[in-house]
C-alpha cells in the first residue's frame, strides 16, 4: 500500500535488523553487566547546606576495603574540591559528587567517567582505574565566565 | 507546473524556467519580512561564530566588553532560534500557499503579521539582553543560572509568535480541506502540517518551563527552582526542535527537487509515512540528552534510547526515495548503465547543488548521531566538541545547505528578479566553501571531541597540561575552517542583496518548483490525512515516556536551587 519497491524492503530490513542487534547489545551491556549511565534518584540534598552533612562534610579520598575508595568531590563556581585525587593503580573508585551552585561537568577524557552534577542531587558512578597517569579533570558544562578555569587532576599511582 | 502539460517551457536568458504563477503582494511581503529577518540572523549569527572560534584558537584576544559566552549565546540564539523559526515559517507559508490556490486567506495574514512582529520585538529583546551581558545563559538557558528575567520573556515571544503564524496556516489548510472533501491533500501542504504540529508539540513544553518555572523566579516571584525539571522540560524540546529543522529541509529534497532535476516525486505515501513516524518519534527521546545526569530513572533512559533509535526507519526510508528519485530523473533524460544517470543530474545548477552537498554531509553526520544516542557510547562523548561538530555537519550543513539552495530561487519568485548566471556561479562557489568549511570545523571537532576537548569552553590550555595542548593544535584546524566559512557567509549575503534588490526585474516569475507524483503511485491511505489519530499517538507516546521521570522529579524534589549570575 506505500508502493515500497522489492529493493527497498530489503534495504528496510537490513536497516531494522541491524537495529534491533545494536539495541541488543546496548540492552544486554546496560542490564546484565550494569553499565549503566548515573542514574542516582533520591538522592537530593539542600545545595547550601551540602557541606554540613555526610557525605559532603568528608571530601576527598576514604578507603572502604580492599583497593576500593570512596571519593567525595565538590564543585563550586569554578572548582572542584579537592583539586588533586590521587588513587593506586587497579583502584575501584565510588565516586559522590554534587554541586553546590549551578550545574557542573565532571569528565575525566579517556576515561568512560563523564558525569553531570547537578544541585541538590548527588551523583554517583564507580569505575576502576587500571591505566596509570596523571588525568585530567575538566568542568564540561557550562558554569559561568571562568568554566574554563574549572579542571582538576586525576592521578593513577 | 502547467508548462509540463503545455509542452511549451519558457526559459529566460540565463536558462531559468518562467511561469506566469506569482504570489499577491500581501503574501510576498509577509514572506519577505521572515525572510530578511532570517539573513540578518545567520549572518550575524555566522560572524559571532567565527569571532569565537578565532578566540578559542588563541589567534585573538576579545575586547572588555564582549566575552567568549556572549558570542557563543548569541549564536546559538540566533542560530538555532531565531534564523531557522523565522526561514521555516516563511518557506512553509510560500509552499501551502502555491500548493492550496495561490493565495492565503485574510485571517492567515493578519495572524502572519502578528506573529511577524512578536517573533521580532521578542529577538530584539533578547539580543539586547546578551549584548549588555545580562543574559549570557547560552541558548539554552539552563537554570539555575539566571539571566535578566526579560531575557526569558523575548524568548516566550518568539515561540508564541512562531504559535500564531502556525495557526494562520493550519486554518488555511483546514479550509482547503474544507472545499476539496476527500481529495489527498497536497504534499507541500501535508508535511508541512506534520512539520507544525511537531513544532506545536515540543514547544509547548518549553513554554511550560519558561512561563511557569523560570520567569516567576527571575523576576523574583518565588526564590527556587526546580533545576532538573527545567532542564527535562527543555531536552522535551530540544531533540524535536532538530527534527523542526530537518523536516523543512526534507520537504524541500522530497517535493521540490524532483522538479529541479526534471524528474518526478517517487510516492505518494512513503513521504507521508515518513513524516508521520517523525512526529511520532521526535518527542519521547528527549532523555537522551540527559543520559549523564542524576535524578532520571536509567529504566526511562533506556525506553527513550529505543524510541530515538526508531527514526532510523523514516531516514532509511528517506534516503531511498530521494536517490530513487534522483535515478529514475537522471534516466528519464538519457542516463545508461548503473551510474549513468548520475551525470545527467543538474550539478551546475545551485538549487540542487547546494542541497546535494547538504544530504551528503547528512551520511556522516546522521551516521555520528547513531553514536550519541547509543546508551554507552554516549558516555565518550557526551558533552564534548563531538557533538557540537555533530550538528555542524547535520544542522549547520545538511539544513543549512539546503536553506540556502531554497533562497536561491524563493527570493527571486518573491522580489521577481532573474536568478543570473552570475549568481548561480557565486552560488555554485559559496557552496563549495561552506561544505569545505563545515568539513574541517566541523569534522575536526570530532576529533577533538574524542581526545575530550569540552564543548562551549573559551580560550584554555588547562594550565599546560599535555591534553590541553593537543586540543590546541586541533583548534588551529578548526579555525581555519572557520575563516573559509567566515568568507562563504560574506558570499552568502552577497547573493542575498543581489537577489534582494539588484538583479533585473522580470515580467514573468521565476517557476516555484512543485514536483509532479510519478502516475504510477497509489492515492496515500486515508488514515494517514487522520490528524487526530496521529496526535493521540504522539501525546500517547510523550506521557508513557515522560509522566513517570517528571513525576519522580517532582516527588524527589530537592529544595530547590537559588538563583546565580555567575558570568
Ligand atoms: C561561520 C560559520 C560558523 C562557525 C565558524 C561556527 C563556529 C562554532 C563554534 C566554534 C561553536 C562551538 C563553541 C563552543 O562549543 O565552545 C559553535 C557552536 C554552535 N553552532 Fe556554530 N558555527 C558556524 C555556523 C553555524 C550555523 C550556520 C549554525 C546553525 C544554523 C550553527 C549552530 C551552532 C550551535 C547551535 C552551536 C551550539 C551553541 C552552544 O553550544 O550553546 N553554527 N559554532
Ligand atoms: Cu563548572
Ligand atoms: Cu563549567
Amino acid at each position: 500500500m506505500f508502493d515500497m519497491p522489492k529493493f527497498e524492503k530489503i534495504w528496510l530490513s537490513i536497516g531494522v535488523g541491524s537495529l534491533i542487534l545494536f539495541l541488543l547489545i546496548s540492552g544486554v551491556l546496560g542490564v546484565a553487566m550494569g553499565l549503566n549511565p548515573p542514574d542516582g534518584l533520591e538522592n537530593t540534598i539542600e545545595p547550601e547546606q551540602v557541606e554540613a552533612a555526610p557525605p559532603f562534610n568528608e571530601l576527598g579520598v576514604k578507603q572502604i576495603g580492599d583497593n576500593e575508595y570512596e571519593v567525595n568531590v565538590l564543585s563550586f563556581i569554578f572548582g572542584f574540591d579537592p583539586k588533586e585525587i590521587v588513587v593506586p593503580q587497579g583502584a575501584t573508585v565510588h565516586f559522590k559528587m554534587t554541586s553546590k551552585d549551578v550545574v557542573h561537568g565532571f569528565h575525566i577524557p579517556g576515561t568512560p567517567v563523564n558525569l553531570m552534577l547537578t544541585p541538590g542531587h548527588i551523583t554517583e558512578y564507580t569505575h576502576t582505574f587500571n591505566e596509570p597517569g596523571e588525568y585530567l579533570i575538566v568542568c564540561h558544562e557550562y558554569c559561568g565566565i571562568g568554566h574554563e578555569q574549572m579542571y582538576a587532576k586525576f592521578v593513577v599511582e | 507546473m502547467d508548462h509540463q502539460h503545455t509542452g511549451l517551457i519558457e526559459k529566460d536568458a540565463h536558462g531559468n524556467v518562467l511561469t506566469d504563477f506569482e504570489f499577491e503582494k500581501e503574501d510576498r511581503n509577509i514572506m519577505l519580512a521572515f525572510i530578511g529577518f532570517a539573513f540578518v540572523s545567520v549572518f550575524l549569527g555566522a560572524v559571532a561564530g567565527f569571532l569565537q572560534m578565532m578566540q578559542r584558537a588563541g589567534w585573538i584576544t576579545l575586547p572588555h566588553w564582549l566575552t567568549y559566552y556572549q558570542l557563543l549565546t548569541f549564536h546559538g540564539v540566533a542560530l538555532a532560534l531565531v534564523f531557522t523559526t523565522f526561514f521555516i515559517m516563511a518557506f512553509l507559508y510560500s509552499g501551502v500557499t502555491k500548493t492550496l490556490g495561490g493565495s492565503m486567506p485574510k485571517i492567515t495574514r493578519t495572524l502572519s503579521w502578528i506573529a511577524f512582529f512578536m517573533m521580532a520585538i521578542g529577538t530584539l529583546i533578547a539580543i539586547f539582553l546578551i549584548l549588555t551581558n545580562d543574559a549570557t545563559v547560552l541558548y539554552t538557558f539552563y537554570t539555575p543560572m539566571r539571566a535578566n528575567g526579560w531575557f526569558y520573556v523575548g524568548l516566550a515571544l518568539l515561540i508564541v509568535g512562531s504559535w500564531i503564524i502556525s495557526i494562520g496556516i493550519i486554518i488555511a489548510y483546514a479550509r482547503w480541506r474544507k472545499k476539496n472533501r476527500g481529495k489527498p491533500s497536497p504534499l507541500f501542504a501535508y508535511m508541512t502540517i506534520a512539520t507544525i504540529i511537531l513544532w506545536l508539540h515540543a514547544s509547548l513544553a518549553v513554554a511550560v518551563s519558561v512561563v511557569v518555572l523560570i520567569i516567576p523566579w527571575a523576576f523574583d516571584l518565588v526564590p527556587r527552582i526546580n533545576v532538573s525539571l527545567t532542564r527535562t522540560l527543555f531536552w522535551y524540546f530540544g531533540h524535536a526542535l532538530v527534527y523542526f529543522w530537518l523536516l523543512p529541509a526534507y520537504i524541500y529534497w522530497y517535493v521540490n527537487i524532483p522538479q529541479i532535476i526534471g524528474g518526478k516525486i517517487f510516492s505518494n505515501s512513503l513521504p507521508r509515512l515518513t513524516f508521520i513516524l517523525l512526529i511520532l518519534f521526535s518527542v519521547p527521546v528527549g532523555l537522551h540528552h540527559q543520559l549523564m545526569e542524576p535524578g532520571l530513572h536509567s529504566f526511562f533512559k533506556f525506553l527513550q534510547v529505543i524510541l530515538t533509535m526508531a527514526v532510523v526507519v523514516p531516514t532509511l526510508i528517506t534516503a531511498f526515495s530521494i536517490i530513487a528519485t534522483f535515478e529514475l530523473a537522471g534516466r528519464s533524460k538519457g542516463g545508461k548503465g548503473l551510474f549513468g544517470w548520475v551525470k545527467k543530474l543538474p550539478w551546475k545548477d545551485a538549487r540542487f547543488f547546494a542541497a546535494f552537498m547538504g544530504m551528503l554531509l547528512f551520511i556522516p553526520g546522521g551516521a555520528g548521531g547513531v553514536i550519541n544516542t547509543s546508551y554507552q557510547l554516549n558516555q565518550m562523548v557526551h558533552n564534548t566538541w563531538w557533538v557540537t561538530g555533530h550538528f555542524h555537519l547535520t544542522f549547520a550543513s545538511s539544513v543549512v545547505l539546503t536553506f540556502f539552495a531554497i533562497s536561491y530561487w524563493l527570493v527571486p519568485v518573491l522580489t521577481k528578479r532573474t536568478f543570473t548566471r552570475t549568481m548561480n556561479r557565486l552560488a555554485i562557489l559559496q557552496t563549495i566553501l561552506w561544505t569545505v568549511g563545515m568539513i574541517l570545523l566541523g569534522g575536526v571537532m570530532h576529533f577533538a571531541g574524542l581526545k575530550g576537548a569540552p564543548r562551549r569552553t573559551a580560550y584554555s590550555t588547562y594550565g599546560e597540561h599535555e591534553l590541553g595542548i593537543t586540543w590546541m593544535s586541533y583548534n588551529q584546524v578548526i579555525a581555519i575552517g572557520a575563516v573559509i566559512l567566515f568568507v562563504a557567509i560574506l558570499l552568502m549575503l552577497y547573493i542575498w542583496i543581489n537577489l534582494l534588490f539588484v538583479t533585473p526585474k522580470m515580467e514573468k516569475t521565476l517557476e516555484y518548483p512543485i514536483g509532479v507524483v510519478n502516475e504510477k503511485a497509489n492515492e496515500p491511505p486515508r488514515i494517514l490525512e487522520r490528524w487526530s489519530v496521529w496526535i493521540g499517538v504522539s501525546i500517547a507516546l510523550s506521557v508513557i515516556a515522560y509522566t513517570i521521570p517528571i513525576y519522580q522529579l517532582i516527588v524527589n524534589q530537592d529544595p530547590g536551587s537559588l538563583p546565580f549570575r555567575s558570568w
